[in-house]
């Protein structure tokens, strides 16, 4: 390529107007798919959400749920929606954005979509602290929360200690990841097995995560975690893009590594932590939220709400589907994790051949 | 539009573990040129630049940018003044080169805000300025290694810094488009007074485009100086461990290094060059 004028001979302004102009509308048809997406998928989300309030042993119109969810008496409806189904779906709602935002950060810091939570051993750490509390020493609700916050912070440090050897590698964090994630979940069975009261209901929820026993106290740490903490994600989330870039890049566009890093992955465990201990691990719901959100809006923009709304979908379409579609009730975990498996091949067949990332 | 800042080391170690890789380096970046680190593989000179850059930081002495210790500074604020490409920077899967280009924008933005006219202006200008404002709406996969090193330049150029520092800018490419990159980083220097510091493998493209090199051995500054004054045959010598014979380039006057290595030299070609030096 021959170039023999100085490519930097400034064009006339107009010309630098039009390619800035230029610039603006190729931006604005990007975002307007980020938005039609959000769009579809935050009505996908109140659809679902309503028509589990609706369906259950009774069926109860869309009338008389709005009617209770206001707040007022509905023979009947009062305690099957308000006190059942309603703290589920909240909670089915609330842990779904929890799993998505804190997957899709894990993968995008870590630049590989193995790298979720539930796949290298911290659901699992969050997970095997809560069910020890409830199961052994019979901990409130918020003892537990904060137990199973304990419990993915020290999984998320002991996967960092043990990876960071002279200097940090990805592939050899998730490989120990996974390792700690097997040892984590035969915790879970012993203490399960440990257990007096041996209950199909509990083990499966702490197994493969489980909407049912939700009720408003289990329901209010998880909203308060996520009231803090998804507005402090969502403020980082121009940093989490620019930390895509590779930390080199990051660091040379004013991006505080380590400061940065440390607070998105507190948020992130913290959030993983909370909601895990109100549901368990509901499978794969982190792993496959982030990469699904990337393929509906496409290379624009940040990741963080579309795979909150992603993983909040497949929570509470999974927990629908368990419960009715089958003649046995399913925990969602299980249907979730129906999806997840297969995926989780695709992925390891596709990146032992590309090497790709996120 | 450019200040001329003032970039330095003074008494710089760096180390890796215990693995000393500089030791007490001083040096003064010459404002407003460019300048070339040339040395032999794991002579330090990634490590030099890292360091320059703010991304490690020294076991002892400084970097002095502006009169202040560069780990004194924030790193946005750094940012604003000094730009960095790193070696084989990664892209997002199907990002947009605009998009791309936009994330060099972070140092001047606030977290949630959107982009001003200003962002949009400075984006415009430094797709105009490399050449790619045709590529503004294709994913950055679509494009050849040529191009996309001009979009990461583009990316450097939307950060609006003084100082410019490049980590082998030039490698994976073929050597049309290593001409190609080296002349963009040449023309901002000269039309903006940009400073430009870059890591080079090639000594003779170092030699044809720096105003100024650091020879660097071991992790010490072996020469430093206008190509012309110190690139000679005991340099090499000592710089590479290799035996080479110094002429000077028929197309720009640059000095220019042919090794002589164990074969293929006939002795007829090598006394006359020899004599010129």
């Amino acid at each position: 390529m021959t170039v023999s004028r100085s490519i930097l001979s400034a064009p006339p302004p107009s010309a630098r107007g039009t390619t800035a102009s230029a610039v603006a509308r190729g931006r604005r048809s990007r975002a307007r798919r980020r938005v039609i997406v959000v769009g579809l998928l935050s009505a996908a989300i109140a659809g679902v959400f309503l028509m589990s309030l609706m369906v259950g042993n009774t069926f109860y119109t869309p009338d008389e749920v709005v009617r209770v969810v206001l707040g007022e008496q509905v023979a009947g409806a009062s305690f099957t929606v308000g006190e059942l189904r309603l703290p589920r779906a909240l909670l089915g709602l609330l842990a779904g954005v929890s799993f998505g935002m804190a997957g899709v950060t894990f993968q995008s810091l870590l630049r590989n979509p193995l790298a979720s939570p539930d796949i290298i051993g911290i659901s699992s750490g969050a997970s095997a602290a809560a069910v020890t509390g409830i199961v052994i020493f019979s901990l409130s609700e918020t003892a537990v929360s904060l137990l199973a916050l304990g419990g993915a912070l020290v999984t998320a440090f002991g996967i960092w200690l043990l990876s960071h050897k002279n200097g940090f590698a990805g592939t050899r964090l998730i490989l120990i990841g996974i390792g700690v994630a097997a040892m984590l979940d035969s915790v879970i069975t012993y203490v399960l097995s440990r257990a007096a009261a041996w209950d199909l209901q509990v083990a499966m929820r702490w197994l493969t995560g489980s909407l049912n026993g939700a009720d408003w106290q289990s329901l209010a740490p998880v909203v308060i975690a996520t009231a803090i903490l998804v507005p402090v994600m969502i403020g980082q989330s121009r940093t989490l893009g620019v930390l895509r870039l590779g930390d080199d890049t990051a660091a040379g566009l004013g991006v505080a590594l380590t400061r940065s890093r440390l607070l998105l992955i507190v948020a992130a465990v913290a959030l993983l932590a909370f909601a895990t201990a109100a549901t368990g691990p509901i499978a794969f719901v982190a792993f496959m939220a982030g990469p699904i959100a990337a393929r509906l809006i496409g290379p624009a923009g940040s990741l963080l709400v579309p795979a909150g709304l992603v993983g909040a979908l497949l929570v509470l379409s999974a927990d629908l589907i368990g419960q009715f579609a089958f003649e046995n009730r399913l925990p969602v975990g299980v249907i979730t994790g129906i999806l997840g498996a297969p995926y989780l091949v695709y992925l390891l067949i596709r990146t032992n051949r590309s090497g790709g990332s996120l | 539009m450019t200040v001329a800042r003032r970039l330095s080391a003074e008494g710089l170690t760096l180390a890796y573990g215990d693995r000393t890789i500089v030791s007490a380096l001083d040096l003064v970046v010459p404002s407003g040129r460019i300048t070339a680190i040339i040395g032999a593989n794991g002579c330090g000179k990634s490590t030099l630049l890292r360091a320059l850059s703010r991304l490690i930081a020294p076991r002892a002495g400084q970097v002095v940018l502006d009169g202040k210790t560069l780990h004194s500074r924030g790193s946005k604020e750094v940012a604003r003044m000094l730009g960095l490409l790193p070696q084989g920077p990664v892209a997002p899967e199907g990002i947009a080169v605009a998009d791309l280009v936009g994330r060099g924008r972070h140092p001047h933005q606030r977290p949630l805000a959107r982009w001003s006219t200003r962002d949009y202006e400075v984006v415009a200008e430094a797709l105009e300025a490399t050449g790619t404002s045709d590529l503004a709406d294709r994913p950055m996969d679509e494009l050849s290694g040529g191009q996309r090193q001009r979009v990461w330049i583009a990316m450097a150029l939307a950060q609006e810094t003084d100082i410019l520092l490049l980590d082998e800018p030039t490698t994976f490419l073929d050597v049309a488009h290593q001409i190609e990159v080296l002349d963009l980083l040449t023309d901002l220097n000269r039309e903006r007074g940009t400073t430009i510091v870059m890591v080079l493998h090639d000594m003779n493209l170092a030699a044809r485009y720096a105003d100024h090199l650091f020879a660097l051995r071991d992790g010490r500054i072996v020469a430093d100086g206008a190509p012309r004054d110190i690139l000679t045959r005991e340099l090499i010598g000592e710089v590479f461990d290799l035996d080479a014979v110094v002429i000077d380039d028929p197309v720009s006057g640059a000095p220019i290094v042919l090794p002589r290595g164990r074969h293929h030299a006939s002795r007829s070609a090598a006394h006359p060059s020899e004599a010129s030096r």
